[in-house]
């Protein structure tokens, strides 16, 4: 259980085993939600952040145990409000790293609004949300990110709304970091994780993850092997954007806003949309595209670094009020202004 | 200061004294009449008095001109003994435009001074107030009441003549003409006012001379014209010595807060999200990033609760603040804070419900929200402040309570209380009660809901202390390990633990102060803001003779221990409140007995007068 020590004062060198708590993982056998928590287990240690200053918080799902399952300090709150309080902690304790866990019911329904806030507000937390296009601990309603048209037991003639998609919502709050990975490929989101955790503000994870038992393979499309080479396009800063079998790759290009699905073969490297982490305005684009008519993008969309995080900016007015005017004295302030003496 | 405004020498207008005066300013919003009230509040301070303010606006931004819901009030009590109450009747009423005259007329007293600005009274706005005639020419207005027809537009406008300002700005200063003739009348000194005129325009000299000139206007139309023949004076209260100021409920609820966080050392956060009449509380806070106080404006009341939970489970003083509506949003997060034990304070400034009901005006109608306004057995601590300086040590008591049985604490403050004033002894912040903060670190033995024997609080730990790390959440957990349980017994045993530790905090609960004899006819029994009324009425029964006494609730959960013994030394026992009966509905079922409710739901604070009748009905009805 206890991590191996350094010395005095060093993080101590973690590993997995280190993240895991006592707790019986209560997932439905063959969940998404294991890959993930392995993953996640198998991150922390990289972070080089000593395991107490750890915090995971979530709201309610399957997703939102979460926590329990996690060796460090987590709170496991209420139904879509887990980044308000995360954003209470970090303003409560800065210096303290704060992973939210949400779903796409608990974020992006009961929770959209507080999802909104955090990001725009770019408190320095890493959101991770499932997303599996179902309600699942509530037992197969069809969710905001279910397809038009989904059969469940909640809409028997098919649902009526139209779906949102995480990673532009995201976006549209300005988000100063979101990607997208898959719970089945165990590389690329170890390593997403990495670099959302490294991201200092709002880091937007949606890990699109499978319900075997409601939703059972609703990104098949990622997960076979055959369609997964037809849609799957990784995003790497600076590279072309390009995907397809090594004998039909196909690239995007950018008309104007508008962008458009080519065969590589057939126009010169240098007309390819070259993928641009900084820039906040193609990621939203991309992050718009999806099969059948474009590539489903997998990767970072938007990395911009060195922002103010909301904390920071309250930090720092505090610091400025003290620096200015000296630590606050309760007994001075109840004698200034207008006062009057008795007796 | 320009002289153009001489001061006549007359032969001095003889001086009454009284004992205690009301006194109400009244126009349309744009009229500064909240202002005037305020600074005429400073001068009848400056000069000792005890005062208790009622301040009254509409809830609208800028109510169009003229209109009666558009009419702003602000009345005050003042007097050389202890006044409880901003007054029921009034002794002056200071009317600027017709629809104020008929929305506060029926306030004054007969024989009371009535000061009307008649130039306001002209076709269009008598048409606004739905007067078909102008009522200042009925003759029997000046038989009823002593009516002082002042053109304060027109004696303002000519005392600033010779000023470089707009029309507009000119008929702005009028206020300052209605205080300095109010200030000489009742004698109150022009210092503290003529101070605030040159803090408040410091950056515009035109206006500070021009202010300062109808001020003067005004008090030298008292001293000089012929229509009034006196004049009064009120003598210095007999109150404790020591340094006094104004003190606003809101205000108070905000700097024990700050004195919290300064004697914890541990910062207050704190998350709300705009609702009047809780706002300035943030307003206040935001101005003191000084005193290890962290404000939130939230994106709504529950991530405002969200926040402050966050908060607390960080070590910090999670704190929030909200009306009746927002109250109601919080709902589930308090439930998360009652589950999770963790310290939490909640201030509930009560207003006119349901819904968005009365924004502006006082109620007392969220008793029962506070608590039992939560899904399943979720008990909280219920606390209320009785006057507006009180908020100061119920906001201090709150958090000492909170963090030392890890529970969340409901602060019920109203309307009244969070606008109103009263002169308030400045306290020394030393002598305030300790508030322990023992954040656990020793890992030996540690489980997350171990309990202390006495409070039966669980370890407060804050995350970032090594080997510690644990789970919390709002799913039942086992006792004591804080594992996910869903075992029968347990639950019983948490849902019984959570209620006895609320139940414990009656051990801080000091003994009941009676007011009156221990044994007698008729107890009235109040809490909250009504403390002034209740006990104005009650003085006026025992001075009569009447064996009535009184006690005032600041813990509506737990109850005072010693409550249930004192209701049983009365043979009648009433209970006023600005709701349809909700204390008086938790004493019959806690204690069966027959207490009998007396209720007036307007908006407005309790009439004392009207708590004086019940009390007389109530003894008359037992013979």
């Amino acid at each position: 259980m206890s991590p191996a020590t350094g010395a005095p004062g060093a993080t101590p060198k973690y590993t997995k085993k280190d993240f895991e708590s006592d707790q019986d993982v209560r997932w439905c056998p063959g969940c998404g939600d294991y890959a993930i928590l392995s993953a996640v287990q198998k991150t922390m240690p990289d972070l080089g952040i000593p395991r107490e200053d750890i915090v995971f918080i979530s709201g309610i799902g399957c997703s939102s145990r979460f926590p329990y399952y996690m060796n460090t300090y987590g709170f496991h709150t209420i139904h879509g409000r887990a980044p308000a309080i995360a954003t209470g902690l970090k303003l409560a304790r800065p210096e303290l790293k704060v992973f939210v866990v949400t779903g796409d019911g608990d974020g992006l329904s009961i929770g959209g609004n507080h999802l909104l806030h955090v990001l725009r507000r770019n408190v320095d937390v890493t959101i991770l949300l499932f997303n599996n296009r179902i309600y699942g601990l509530t037992k197969g309603q069809y969710s905001p990110t279910s397809e038009l048209g989904k059969v469940t037991k909640s809409t028997p003639l098919g649902s009526a709304d139209r779906p949102v998609s995480p990673c532009s919502f995201a976006l549209a709050a300005g988000a100063t970091f979101v990607a997208r990975t898959l719970d089945r490929n165990i590389a690329h989101m170890e390593e997403m994780l990495k670099r959302a955790a490294a991201h200092k503000g709002a880091a937007f994870v949606e890990i699109l993850q499978n319900c075997n038992v409601y939703n059972d393979m609703a990104w098949g499309m990622l997960y076979d092997r055959e369609s997964k080479v037809l849609h799957e396009l990784r995003l790497q800063h600076g590279k072309p954007l390009v995907w397809g079998p090594a004998e039909d790759r196909r690239g995007l290009v950018l008309e104007g806003v508008k962008p458009k699905v080519v065969k590589v073969a057939d126009v010169p490297e240098s007309q390819l949309w070259v993928h641009n982490e900084t820039d906040p305005g193609t990621a939203a684009v991309l992050a718009h595209l999806w099969a059948p008519d474009y590539p489903i993008p997998l990767g970072v969309f938007t990395n911009r670094s060195g922002e103010a995080t909301y904390e920071d900016i309250c930090i720092q007015q505090e610091q400025k009020a003290i620096s200015e005017r000296g630590p606050g004295d309760v007994a001075k302030l109840l004698m200034s202004g207008d006062t009057w003496k008795i007796g | 200061m320009s002289d153009s405004v001489a001061t006549t020498q007359t032969a001095r207008k003889p001086r009454r004294t009284l004992t205690r005066a009301v006194i109400r300013f009244a126009g349309d919003s744009g009229d500064g009449m909240q202002v005037t009230g305020e600074q005429f509040t400073t001068e009848a301070a400056w000069a000792g008095n005890d005062i208790s303010t009622l301040p009254n606006f509409p809830a609208e931004i800028r109510a169009p001109a003229g209109t009666l819901f558009g009419v702003s009030s602000f009345q005050l009590q003042f007097g050389s003994q202890r006044v409880y109450t901003p007054g029921d009747k009034l002794d002056a009423l200071v009317v600027m435009n017709p629809a104020a005259f008929k929305v506060h007329l029926p306030d004054l007293k007969p024989g009371g001074i009535l000061i009307v600005n008649p130039s306001a009274f002209d076709k269009r706005n008598l048409d606004k107030a739905g007067y078909a005639s102008n009522p200042l020419e009925d003759p029997a207005l000046g038989e009823k009441y002593r009516l002082h027809l002042v053109d304060m537009e027109g004696l303002t406008k000519k005392a600033l003549e010779d000023m470089p300002l707009g029309a507009k700005e000119k008929d702005r200063c009028k206020n300052f003409f209605a205080l300095g003739l109010v200030s000489w009348v009742y004698t109150r000194p022009l210092e503290p006012t003529l101070d605030a005129i040159k803090k408040r325009f410091a950056k515009r000299p035109e206006f500070v001379e021009a202010n300062i000139r109808a001020l003067k206007a005004g008090h030298a139309f008292g001293e000089t014209a012929e229509m009034f023949a006196e004049h009064y004076g009120v003598e210095p209260a007999e109150m404790a010595p020591g340094t006094y100021r104004s003190m606003t409920g809101n205000r108070a609820l905000a700097w024990g807060l700050l004195a919290a966080a300064e004697r914890t050392q541990v910062p207050v956060v704190f998350g709300a999200y705009p609702i009047t009449p809780a706002s300035d509380i943030l307003h206040e806070l935001a101005l003191h990033k000084r005193f290890r106080i962290r404000t939130f404006q939230a994106e709504d009341e529950i991530a405002a609760v969200a926040g402050a939970i966050g908060a607390s489970f960080g070590g910090c003083i999670g704190v929030t603040a909200s009306s009746g509506p927002g109250i109601a949003l919080k709902g589930e997060g308090i439930g998360l804070a009652v589950t999770a034990e963790l310290p939490l304070v909640i201030f509930d400034i009560q207003r006119g419900g349901p819904s968005t009901g009365l924004p502006t005006k006082t109620e007392q109608a969220d008793l029962m929200q506070a608590l039992y306004g939560r899904n399943s057995e979720s008990p909280v601590v219920v606390m209320a402040p009785a006057t507006p300086g009180d908020c100061f040590y119920i906001a201090y008591e709150a958090v000492r309570i909170a963090i030392k049985y890890m529970v969340p604490v409901m602060v019920l403050s109203d309307g009244y209380l969070a606008n109103g004033s009263e002169p308030w002894l400045i306290p020394d912040v030393k002598t305030l009660p300790d508030i322990a903060v023992g954040f656990r670190t020793e890992t030996e033995g540690f489980f997350p809901y171990l309990r202390d024997p006495a409070t039966l609080a669980r370890p407060w730990v804050r995350p970032g202390t090594p080997g510690l790390e644990h789970r919390i959440g709002g799913i039942e957990k086992q006792d004591v390990t804080g594992n996910i349980s869903y075992d029968p017994e347990n639950h019983d045993h948490m849902v019984r633990t959570r209620a006895e530790k609320v139940r414990r905090v009656g051990q801080e609960i000091p003994p009941l102060s009676i007011n009156g004899p221990a044994t007698g006819e008729v107890l009235v029994v109040g809490w909250g803001g009504t403390y002034g009324a209740i006990t104005a009425a009650v003085e006026e029964a025992q001075a009569e003779g009447k064996a009535v006494a009184s006690v005032h609730l600041r813990y509506l959960n737990p109850l005072p221990p010693d409550l249930g013994h004192i209701l049983r030394q009365y043979r009648r026992v009433l209970v006023p409140e600005i709701n349809s009966g909700q204390l008086v509905r938790v004493l019959r079922a806690e204690y069966l007995v027959d207490a009998v409710g007396f209720n007036r739901v307007r908006g407005l604070p309790l009439a004392s007068q009207d708590i004086y009748e019940a009390i007389n009905q109530m003894l008359e009805a037992k013979r």
